[in-house]
């Protein structure tokens, strides 16, 4: 009974997520705040993790930004995460690619999984 | 009214308007009947019993009669919270969540989980010993526990280890988040004291 509770409380915090995972290419689109003023800025990359769940659900992504590597994590369902965007769907065989750390340019490539999407 | 009980639903995190996380415990409070108000002239102070929780499960006599007496229903948790104006209260009153308001400062008490026998390193946060330099056996000591022949005794309530938690624990100044009056919730900023399912009582500051 407990447990119904607490989901219900964070019913009205989730959002609507479109369906993606690890190993695919996003763009994220979030917002930001310079004093008043408030812009997107889009960050695109591979997802490398998902964990939790409900309200708390995060994910990480990871891109290579002038040679170095970047990984930001986002709360899934955070209101400063505007949009998420899926570019391509990536072909892998685990949920956590914490070993795209290690390799560097062509070795850290993801095979491209084509799905077709219903319109 | 300054006081009320609830239960501990468990922990969450929901999304303030700019964007930030905020922790929440979630408890679910109420409503609350007034079962008796206590007088300075009959009783020697003034306060207000509030019960919790109708059940239909077997209750000792005297407190089957002490509901009786109240004509209400009966309860399975009393609490009882000091009050200035006992006038402004009857028997019988049924008190919700609608009486805090969001953003309101509020004291939690309640009882914390029972941990057992701790040595004093948990119990009240001991640094400990050297894990290095040659030590041997002396981590999780608690050290000196006095002097030497003068007094030649160790003094009473020196730190040791012993049983912990199962304690009264207040949390002051808690700040209420958001209040659901449809499904009696409460929503608290942190964590707070005790199991899920614990009784919490919520004490309005001032």
């Amino acid at each position: 009974m407990t447990d119904a509770i607490i989901r219900n409380v964070e019913a009205s915090h989730l959002k609507e997520i479109p369906v993606f995972g690890s190993g695919d290419t996003v763009k994220v689109h979030v917002r930001i705040k310079e004093g008043e003023k408030e812009r997107i800025q889009v960050y695109q990359g591979v997802v490398i993790s998902r964990k939790g769940g409900g309200t708390s659900e995060s994910f990480t992504v990871r891109k290579i930004s002038g040679g170095i590597g970047v990984e930001r994590v986002f709360p899934l369902h955070s209101p400063n995460v505007a949009k998420i965007e899926i570019v391509k769907f990536g072909r892998v065989r685990r949920a956590k690619l914490y070993y795209l750390r290690k390799k560097i340019g062509k070795a850290a490539r993801i095979r491209e999984r084509r799905v077709i999407v219903k319109k | 009214m300054i006081g009320f009980i609830g239960k501990k639903v468990g922990m969450t995190t929901i999304f303030g308007a700019d964007g930030t996380a905020i922790p929440v415990t979630i408890l679910l409070a109420g409503p609350c009947e007034v079962i008796q108000v206590k007088s300075p002239e009959r009783d020697g102070y003034s306060a207000v019993q509030l019960g919790f929780e109708p059940t239909d499960k077997k209750i000792s006599k005297p407190e089957l009669g002490h509901f009786k007496k109240a004509g209400t229903k009966v309860y399975k948790t009393l609490r009882e919270f000091r009050v200035e104006d006992p006038q402004n209260y009857s028997v019988g009153q049924i008190i919700t969540v609608e009486h805090f308001k969001i953003g309101d400062k509020v004291d939690l008490s309640g009882i914390s989980k029972g941990k057992g026998y701790q040595g004093a390193r948990k119990r009240y946060h001991f640094s400990g010993g050297p894990k290095t330099h040659g030590q041997s056996n002396k981590w999780n000591s608690p050290g000196s526990l006095g002097q030497s022949s003068s007094p030649s005794r160790v003094f009473k309530g020196v730190r040791m280890g012993g049983r912990m938690g199962n304690d009264k624990v207040t949390i002051p100044g808690s700040k209420i988040v958001s209040i659901d009056p449809e499904n009696n919730l409460i929503l608290v900023r942190g964590a707070v004291v005790g199991p899920r399912g614990g009784y919490i009582t919520i004490e309005k500051k001032g």
